[in-house]
């Protein structure tokens, strides 16, 4: 049970990586983009071939951000130079980088397992520090049964996750930033006061697929492969991330959100492993539980606010019946 | 300051629809001038502004800024000369980002983008003192969302914003006529103290006759596509709304039609 939560954490954080992504376009931009599922393999895939070519791991890593960049940016340009619906240019896009994922790993499945990657490297000088040990002598001594092989994936990305967190939110509040969220929300108006918002959006689209290329990569260093199927219904996966987060933390600031949407990617996880747990749902339907969680999500928060306001309303009117009476 | 050559514009040109939305245009703004553009609906008054803002592109004739041609200049760019305020409330801020954000936005309007944050101390003192003209309060309500605001109160902001960098031209596109009579008289009232005070070169259009009479040192009627009145200085001081109906018979041979803009 703790391991298997365990691990889930450690995939969500690295998964939280991929739902800022999914963020940025989502929600800043308000552009519903499904290159996501396409990216998030292009950036497994980018770093898996270039770690079998002997590439230094921190490299392939950000070559696969780069690479993620680019794809996002193209679909940007369908979009803004293309004049194609946002949608669509997801979809496009998503659908040609199945082939050029195919391309760039040669076979379906480019296994990791005897390849150093980031992880290995960690753990590597881990080990040498003996916080492994130190935190599980605290874990056996609370009565945890079984104990996690190494903390060091959780705690460094942990940071890597909040680092990139604070970098948004940072980014988010400088003039291109300010600029970027207008273009969200406003693009008439930004665009008289004299901002071009073609650019923002292709680079803003850049910006979502290269963190979620960023995650793909480091997951699939995480898993020790990567795999042409490994991203689809990735999407789904950032929404109901974001959602989740959302819908729990809520949305008064974009410091808020940001931590709202890591905190949301780590809940879907632990929801998933849990589910699983269960005897009657296996692996085939992650995809399942993943959209009934995002349903969820979404309607929950409306019926209780619903409710509520009915109540408020009956406890009005109640009172002010009883009001009536007693003047009577 | 603003100039505007033989400028004409035809929509869906070769279809039934086609419909020839403006003739032959010419206006040649002095700097300062604060001109008022009355005239019906479909007279060409919104086109004309949106040819000179660059979200609609003339088929022939040019668009001078300040001796520069900027006809064929995408709207983006060209919007670091013009400051605009919409007809929609909603239309001129983000309402998701704060009061501050939203100025920080109009205040980048002349200068280049960059990686440091938008907001700062120093702008931050700068906004407030600016919110202050406004009389409304808001300079305490920084970190407010603008979405929250009422409409009056975003299109003060939005008047604000498009008129604080002092940009070459303002346009205002019937800024006042979606808010309620009270509402729209502030905003007339803040409109002439702004262009007063900042001198900036005005075209405002507008469907009520007695704003077009009171506000400004000139005074232009449109119909079907052009200019067909143009009453400046002295002339425009004794001008009255039955002056104005009288002269749109004399010339067109008709009665002025659209109520809205007898009774605006």
């Amino acid at each position: 049970m703790f391991i298997s939560i365990f691990g889930a954490i450690e995939a969500g954080v690295i998964y939280a990586i991929m739902a800022l992504g999914v963020y940025l376009s989502f929600r800043v931009l308000d552009f519903p983009d499904l290159t996501v599922d396409g990216s998030f393999v292009t950036g497994a895939a980018v770093a898996a071939i270039a770690i079998t070519h002997d590439v230094s791991t921190v490299l392939a890593t950000m070559l696969a951000l780069i690479t993620g960049f680019i794809a996002g940016s193209v679909t940007g340009l369908l979009n803004t130079k293309g004049k194609i619906n946002p949608l669509l240019s997801g979809i496009l896009m998503m659908t040609a980088l199945y082939s050029i994922n195919l391309r760039i790993m040669g076979q379906s499945n480019i296994p990791l397992l005897n390849q150093s990657t980031v992880f290995t490297r960690l753990s590597d000088i881990w080990s040498g520090l003996g916080i492994d040990t130190t935190l599980n002598q605290g874990l056996s001594a609370i009565g945890a049964s079984s104990l996690p092989r190494t903390w060091s994936i959780l705690i460094v990305m942990l940071v890597v996750t909040l680092v990139i967190k604070f970098i948004t939110d940072y980014y988010l509040k400088t003039e291109v930033g300010l600029a970027l969220r207008a273009a969200g929300d406003n693009e008439k108006m930004i665009r008289s006061f004299s901002a071009n918002t073609d650019h923002l959006k292709i680079m803003g689209l850049g910006l979502s697929n290269g963190l979620v290329a960023l995650s793909g990569a480091l997951y699939a260093q995480y898993v020790g492969f990567a795999d042409l199927n490994m991203g689809v219904g990735m999407i789904v996966v950032g929404l109901a991330s974001v959602i989740i987060g959302e819908s729990i933390i809520g949305t008064k600031s974009i410091m808020r959100t940001t931590f709202a949407v890591i905190l949301g990617a780590i809940l879907y996880r632990i929801v998933i492993a849990l589910a699983l747990r269960s005897t009657f749902l296996d692996a085939n339907d992650t995809k399942l539980i993943t959209s009934v969680l995002v349903i969820l999500a979404l309607v929950i928060p409306k019926l209780i606010s619903t409710h509520k306001e009915s109540k408020r309303k009956r406890r009005k009117r109640i009172a002010l019946q009883q009001r009536a009476k007693g003047e009577v | 300051m603003l100039e505007v050559n033989d400028i004409s514009l035809t929509f869906n040109e070769g279809t039934p629809d086609e419909k020839q939305a403006l003739q032959d245009i010419n206006l040649k703004l002095s700097k300062g001038d604060f001109v008022t553009v009355i005239g019906s609906n479909g007279a060409g008054k919104s086109t004309l502004m949106n040819i000179i803002s660059g979200a609609l592109l003339p088929d022939v004739g040019d668009v001078q800024i300040n001796q520069k041609k900027v006809t064929m200049m995408p709207e983006y760019k060209r919007s670091q000369y013009i400051g605009r305020v919409f007809q929609d409330p909603m239309a001129g801020t983000s309402p998701t980002m704060t009061i501050e954000e939203n100025l920080a936005l109009a205040y980048s309007r002349d200068k280049k983008r960059s990686l440091r944050p938008g907001v700062n101390k120093k702008r931050r003192d700068f906004f407030k003192s600016a919110l202050n003209s406004l009389h409304l309060g808001l300079e305490d309500r920084l970190s407010a969302k603008v979405g929250l605001l009422s409409g009056g109160e975003r299109q003060a902001l939005s008047l604000l914003m498009a008129t604080f960098t002092n940009p070459d031209i303002l346009l205002l596109d019937e800024h006042t006529a979606a808010l309620d009579p009270s509402r729209a008289e502030l905003i007339t009232n803040l409109t002439r103290e702004i262009v007063e005070e900042t001198q900036l070169t005005t075209l405002m259009i507008t469907h009520n006759m007695q704003q077009a009479l009171d506000l400004g040192n000139r005074l232009i009627m449109m119909d079907k596509g052009q200019i067909i009145l143009d009453i400046a200085g002295e002339e425009k001081l004794t001008l009255t709304i039955e002056k104005l109906l009288h002269e749109f018979q004399r010339i067109r041979g008709e009665q002025l039609g659209d109520d809205r803009a007898i009774l605006g």
